[in-house]
């Protein structure tokens, strides 16, 4: 079985699948030939942005501290919305664009994916791994695609049911709030350690890169700025629980909404085999939902919104998207392709709705989108260690001048 | 370039605290506050010279030298230490079109501890894009990237009692920078400086070369002018020079030129008096046997031939591969190559440890070979 036995496909001929990665190609082709000075000033005003609001965050924290509670409150306030959104903003539109290469045609050492390190839990060498390798690669494919539930979450009815799954909704919530955590987890890849089928060298380097990153984050968060505003470090903590848990929300309900409303499919191990560039094309066109939503939204969500352009290029520069998802459209609709979007709102519904009705068995509810296959279930696929069959990428962020010695 | 980096900053720990080394130790501390970027990330909003992450200049002034030349004068910002010798090059990244594109320049000024700024003086070349946009399109106040001195084409210190320059053209550059090294030393000693351009307004620096003349008197300057006169033939250096066979000679200026001194010193069995410049590739070579080129982070693959280098090969298969100055001499295109052969074009040599650094500029795969990009 190929991708073009999957039900939304079975009208497409081999020619048209050729034709239709052609045009796509040709797309990418044309934006990569059309970059330029504008998009280089667009990146370098995001980042300079972003570090004015984190720098300013900090200092009005300082600077609130021995103020009077009248005046002392809003600029405390306004500085927790400050950092989180500086948070955000690095996290979704810098960082995770970056890493992905998509700035790296630049030829700038300062905004290049070998040498960023982002404001976030996860190790950056962890993420390329994790989510540029395993999860693009293999993007909804079951049993090799660990951004599926996240190894906590059962999000297709093709996962085995077990009593756990009583408690999703808890799960959940306590993924949305610590989701930095839980991102900083996921390279470990959970299902594999519970199978006994992580290689425990390779797990140990990881956690030990994981706690250093980890205590730097938490130290400068609660210990250093709370220290520097003496008093009122209570507050400061305060705040800065604050600003994590809007980045932590935000950034979770925006990963949500990329691959699990109802129009987003899973794939099998089977839709994989000699697969060509044309249909990996499609698989991305069909395990990925966009949402629609004004620029500003766009921005602070990374321009994930443009999930489908995203997964078709995703080392094409992010402010471009908006440009191209009218013809990738307009290219689904000549071939009679779906093509997912919706108001966030509704996309995250679908979301929650999933998360809660898989709580139940199977036979207890009634599925919202088309079936994978007949009886599909996830054991059926031995899972591929991807660390057996692939180097990782190795480079830390050059960033950070801890990066010589956390390489061990 | 990166490693040089490393050698200068264990050499000033050795030597007494500095307040510069101090003010690094202050900003190591902030780390912390500031991880995972450095405080240097932050200080370049406020100048973007504040910052030794990277090392960068702002250009102060442009100064035309003649029709199709001028001296870039460059303010240096963190990390910069001032200490190059006369007659080596720096790396300078500009951006044109948002993307930064590398070459290498001699340094026109005299090294100057207490300095503030440097020089690089450049030509435009017909062909050269960079060179052109140097020249006729860079505003004062642009910030560029620079890497640090490099170039064994240098003056000793203390400079051979006679010496003679051999300088066609924008090779006049180097040499500049060693004859005011000269002049501000007080250590001009028995100099012949043999200056070869196309026409008298071509030629770069030509009144200040005029007034050190005045001011020296050991300093011996012959102009030529090769559209008027030809080019020069080395014959005839017996007639202008008679004792070059005792020189120390440098010489500077277009492949050609350097290649028939090159012959002429070989021929005089007089090899390890001359020093020679090139800013061009030399392939000495044969090129390598090709191989398939895997490019191990994109997946992406790519069949080259013993002349493609892997740079070229990255390019074509779409991988966005860092380069520099593209002759091998800046370092930026460094990668790690996890497994296979490769030779150097410059020098025919081979590399085939696992996980080495290669120049991906000048070499090029001998069989199957795979790099960590």
């Amino acid at each position: 079985m190929a991708i073009s036995d999957v039900q939304e496909y079975c009208h497409l001929t081999e020619a048209d699948v050729e034709a239709i990665g052609r045009e796509l190609d040709a797309l990418r082709e044309r934006v990569e030939r059309s970059r330029g000075a504008k998009d280089a000033a667009y990146i370098r005003r995001v980042i300079r942005a972003q570090r004015w609001m984190a720098a300013s965050a900090r200092i009005g924290m300082i600077v609130a501290a021995p103020l009077d509670k009248r005046y002392r409150r809003p600029l405390q306030a306004a500085s927790a919305v400050s950092l989180g959104l500086a948070k955000i903003l690095e996290n979704m539109e810098i960082g995770h664009n970056v890493m992905h290469g998509q700035w790296d045609w630049m030829n700038d050492p300062e905004i290049h994916s070998s040498t960023w390190e982002w404001d976030t839990g996860q190790p950056a060498e962890q993420w390329k791994h994790s989510h540029n390798y395993i999860h693009h690669q293999f993007t909804n494919v079951l049993g090799y695609d660990n951004d599926i539930g996240y190894g906590v979450l059962r999000m297709a009815r093709e996962q085995r049911w077990t009593p756990a799954n009583l408690g999703q909704p808890v799960y959940n919530a306590l993924l949305a709030t610590l989701f930095q955590w839980g991102v900083a987890l996921h390279d470990l890849d959970l299902d594999a350690i519970r199978h006994g089928k992580k290689d425990p060298e390779e797990m140990r380097r990881q956690l030990a890169q994981i706690v250093r990153k980890g205590r730097h984050q938490l130290v400068k968060d609660y210990v250093l700025y709370p220290a520097l505003t003496g008093p009122r470090w209570k507050e400061t903590i305060r705040a800065n629980v604050a600003a994590n848990l809007m980045r932590n929300v935000w950034a979770y309900l925006i990963i949500f909404c990329g691959h699990f409303p109802d129009g987003a499919l899973h794939f099998t191990e089977d839709e994989l085999e000699d697969e060509t560039r044309a249909e990996w094309y499609l698989r991305q066109i069909l395990g990925t939902a966009n949402f629609e939503g004004g620029p500003l939204l766009h921005l602070m969500s990374g321009n994930l919104g443009y999930q489908i352009e995203h997964h078709l290029f995703p080392d094409l520069v992010s402010n471009r998207y908006a440009e191209i998802a009218p013809e990738v459209r307009a290219l689904c609709e000549k071939y009679e392709l779906p093509y997912t979007t919706g108001p966030l709102h509704r996309q995250y519904g679908q979301v929650l709705r999933t998360i809660h009705k898989l709580t139940l068995p199977n036979r207890m509810t009634k599925d919202d989108r088309p079936p994978t296959g007949e009886g599909v279930t996830i054991e059926q696929h031995q899972r591929v260690r991807h660390e057996d069959t692939h180097q990782r990428r190795t480079e830390l962020g050059a960033w950070s001048r801890a990066a010589g010695r956390s390489r061990a | 370039m990166f490693t040089d980096r490393v050698t200068s900053t264990t050499a000033s720990r050795d030597a007494q605290t500095t307040p510069r080394d101090r003010w690094g130790r202050v900003r190591r501390g902030l780390d912390q506050l500031t991880t995972p970027l450095l405080p240097d990330d932050y200080l370049t909003l406020i100048n973007p010279l504040w910052s030794s992450r990277e090392l960068r200049g702002r250009v102060e002034k442009v100064v035309r030298e003649t029709d199709d030349a001028a001296t870039l004068v460059i303010r240096p910002g963190w990390g910069w230490t001032y200490d190059h010798r006369p007659g080596q090059y720096v790396g300078i990244g500009v951006q044109v079109d948002g993307k930064f594109h590398w070459r290498s320049y001699s340094v026109s000024s005299p090294p100057k501890r207490s300095g503030r700024t440097l020089a690089i003086t450049v030509r435009a070349m017909p062909e050269g894009f960079l060179s052109d946009h140097l020249v006729n399109g860079l505003a004062p106040g642009t910030i560029v990237r620079l890497a640090l001195p490099n170039g064994d084409f240098v003056l000793p210190d203390p400079p051979p009692a006679r010496s003679l320059f051999l300088v066609g053209g924008s090779g006049i550059t180097p040499v500049m920078s060693m004859l005011r090294t000269l002049d501000r030393r007080g250590t001009m000693g028995d100099v012949t400086l043999h200056y070869a351009s196309t026409t008298p307004e071509r030629m770069i620096f030509r009144d200040e070369i005029a007034a050190l003349h005045a001011k020296h008197e050991a300093l011996t300057v012959h102009e030529w002018f090769s559209d008027e006169q030809g080019i020069f033939d080395l014959a005839r250096l017996d007639d202008l020079v008679p004792d070059w066979r005792r020189r120390e000679t440098w010489a500077c200026g277009p492949a050609p030129m350097l290649d028939a001194v090159e012959q002429h010193w070989r021929d005089a069995d007089l090899d390890d008096r001359l020093h020679l410049e090139r800013f061009s590739l030399q392939l000495k070579g044969d090129g390598g046997e090709g191989g398939l080129v895997t490019f191990q982070n994109t997946g992406r693959e790519v069949e080259a031939d013993g002349a493609t280098t892997l740079l070229e090969a990255g390019e074509q298969a779409g991988v966005g591969m860092p380069y520099g100055c593209r002759v091998g001499i800046c370092h930026t295109c460094t990668v790690t190559k996890i497994s296979g052969t490769v030779r150097d074009l410059r020098n025919g040599d081979e590399f085939d440890q696992p996980n080495e650094q290669v120049q991906t500029c000048v070499t090029v795969p001998v069989g199957p070979c795979t790099l960590n990009v």
